[in-house]
């Protein structure tokens, strides 16, 4: 294995089990304390909330808890609250900080993580599933079939796919299975093209053609002898696309058009922050982060591979 | 190869042809319209009848679809709903705004991609090359919105020596001749930077791998065993060979110099042919979406037929 492909492999494991496992211990992603004094804290920022029994959370700089009252320093200015008034008090360390609306980042990081993820990888399969078959077929029957496959591709491939996309967005306000559908919709032709030509280039080896004179049905000969012999390039040109597709989502969801708030996603979070650029910069640049970061590991995969497909070629030639 | 062209363009117009009719088609069955989406709710149901009336939207969509199809056939793309004005004037506005910062950004992403890859080859997996080699990943991997972002806090905000948005200063409008052009040059900076540097590492990453490629070809051996310098090796032999599917590459960004990078124009304010769409899209405006869907297609089309044609030219290799 090539140090890149095990450097991706291992950045997406920990985004991965972070963004699958870390939403159950981190806080709720919507859930809003305090506005007024914990609005935007900066990354790293402690505060004591003081829940009290009207419901309402105020998050203090310092709580002294005396006998029939709690001090609290709330925005450099005490407050005396009455301790019947208090139902627990808890400490919290935001790790990124908060939003505008006094939201925990990290927890919403990990929330829209998991969505943005998701989205991606189901957007992924679904693209693989469809252009997988559509390509087997048309590699594999020729003639008139294939001819209609090949010129829809054409055509699909011919229109502005940003437009595409945003037509569909802004028509159908896309629903978390809709823009996974949306996402594969304008994705799908390349894998069919990639297919095509591998199954073009294996249908007249002589393996292939003893398969077929033992008379293997084509659905056999296809999952057993055309799929594993074009797995490296398939592979390698799904882990460029789902970085292509997290990029496509998370700038869909920053124009509003995809993952719609409350539900948090990488590229809504970046919308949500960008009003607030100059005075909290982590609220863009903790979801950006991790949108580069998720590419990066997709395109050193992808590179991974083809290192991997060469040194193969080389030493078989 | 006139045949080859002919036959190629004959399966463009058809091409551009089902995408509108898909287009068309998507908007006409989605639910609600234009007079949902822009109208006030208090507008009495019947106002709101006759203003579809009005749009034509009272017909079944096959009627609308026919009329669409029969004006633009003559050229007539229709009057934009939300602006009340013929699209093709509309259009005419906005592209040549697009066209200026899309082929600005373009020019920037080759130059730049080829510098920097150049720089690399010069000595593969030295320092040099693996600092440049981890700077084109990021650039490649981070998101246009973010990077446009990023310079607007540092380069707008923090250090404010460029303007944040729009083409013209507000006074600018009524600047003539010199002033007036180095104020959208001024404007011009951030976004032309902004689809720059995603555009880089796509560029340098893609034609460091093909010159390292290049460099263990008989025909390098060859040029060095002849004592050609290295700097030749690599300009007058390596290069144009790694650079022969940037070409097709090229071809390929030509449809960009008409939709443009949507997100950079929205991030910047620029009123260019991404904006509109979005507008449009959000307003459900379909003479405007229809009208701008064709020109980006037929800009594709025209595109891959260009870049096809000139990558016979320039390999003849190619046969077509």
């Amino acid at each position: 294995m090539s140090p890149r492909l095990r450097l991706g492999l291992i950045i997406f494991g920990v985004l991965f089990s972070l963004t699958i496992i870390g939403p159950y211990f981190a806080p709720s992603p919507t859930e809003i304390v305090d506005p007024r004094a914990s609005g935007a804290l900066p990354p790293g920022s402690r505060r004591s909330l003081v829940y009290r029994t009207d419901g309402t959370v105020l998050a203090a700089e310092r709580v002294v808890q005396y006998r029939d009252f709690v001090k609290i320093v709330r925005q450099g200015k005490q407050e005396l609250i009455p301790t019947a008034e208090v139902g627990k008090v808890e400490d919290r360390l935001f790790v990124l900080g908060t939003d505008a609306l006094g939201r925990d980042v990290l927890a919403r990081a990990l929330h829209g993580g998991r969505v943005s993820l998701a989205i991606g990888t189901l957007a992924l399969a679904a693209t693989l599933v469809v252009g997988i078959s559509l390509g087997l077929l048309a590699g594999w029957s020729g003639g008139l079939v294939d001819s209609l496959i090949m010129r829809a591709v054409d055509a699909l491939l011919a229109v502005p796919m940003i437009f595409f996309l945003l037509l569909l967005a802004a028509v159908f306000r896309p629903s978390l299975a809709a823009l996974v559908l949306v996402l594969a919709a304008s994705a799908w032709m390349g894998v069919a093209r990639l297919v095509r030509g591998q199954v073009l280039s294996l249908k007249e080896r002589e393996f292939i053609l003893a398969a077929r004179g033992i008379g293997a049905s084509p659905v056999r000969i296809a999952v057993t002898h055309l799929l594993p012999n074009a797995l490296t390039p398939i592979a390698q040109d799904g882990a460029l696309r789902l970085g292509d597709l997290v990029l496509t989502e998370a700038a869909l969801s920053f124009l509003g058009l995809g993952v719609q708030p409350p539900v948090p996603s990488w590229g809504n979070m970046v919308a949500e922050g960008q009003d607030l650029l100059a005075a909290a910069w982590w609220l863009t640049f903790v979801p950006g982060v991790a949108v580069v970061v998720t590419v990066i590991a997709a395109a050193l995969v992808a590179d991974g591979l083809s290192e991997l497909s060469r040194k193969r070629g080389i030493s078989a030639a | 190869m006139f045949l080859w062209t002919l036959r190629r363009a004959a399966a463009g117009v058809v091409i551009v042809w089902l995408v509108a009719t898909i287009t068309f088609t998507l908007v006409s069955l989605a639910p609600g319209d234009i007079t949902q989406t822009t109208a006030e709710q208090r507008v009495p149901a019947a106002a709101r009848e006759r203003w579809r009336h009005d749009f034509g939207l009272d017909r079944p969509w096959p009627a609308r679809y026919a009329a669409w199809l029969g004006a633009s056939l003559r050229g007539d793309l229709g009057t934009s709903w939300a602006y009340h004005r013929p699209v093709t004037s509309l259009l005419g506005e906005v592209l040549p705004n697009t066209a200026l910062l899309a082929s600005l950004g373009l020019i920037l992403e080759l130059v730049g991609g080829i510098a920097v890859a150049l720089t690399q080859i010069r000595r593969p997996h030295g320092h040099a090359d693996r600092a440049l080699t981890a700077a084109t990943l990021t650039a490649y991997a981070a998101p246009t919105f973010l990077v446009g972002l990023l310079l607007l806090y540092f380069f707008a905000f923090r250090l404010p020596i460029f303007p944040p948005s729009h083409m013209h200063s507000p006074a600018g409008e009524l600047y003539r001749g010199w002033p007036r052009f180095v104020d959208l040059l001024h404007h011009l900076a951030l976004p032309v930077v902004a689809i720059g540097v995603t555009g880089i590492g796509a560029v340098a990453r893609y034609l460091r791998g093909s010159l390292l490629d290049e460099r263990m070809e008989r025909y390098v051996t060859a040029a060095r065993a002849r004592g050609c310098s290295e700097a030749r090796v690599v300009w007058a032999h390596a290069l144009p060979n790694a650079a022969l599917p940037l070409i097709t590459m090229i071809g390929m960004s030509l449809p960009f110099l008409v939709s443009g990078s949507l997100v950079v124009e929205v991030v910047f304010a620029w009123p260019g042919m991404g904006q509109a769409m979005y507008e449009a899209a959000l307003a459900r405006d379909v003479p405007l979406l229809m009208g701008g869907t064709v020109v980006a297609t037929v800009a594709v089309v025209v595109g891959n037929l260009v870049a096809d044609l000139a990558y016979a030219f320039v390999d003849p290799r190619v046969r077509l």
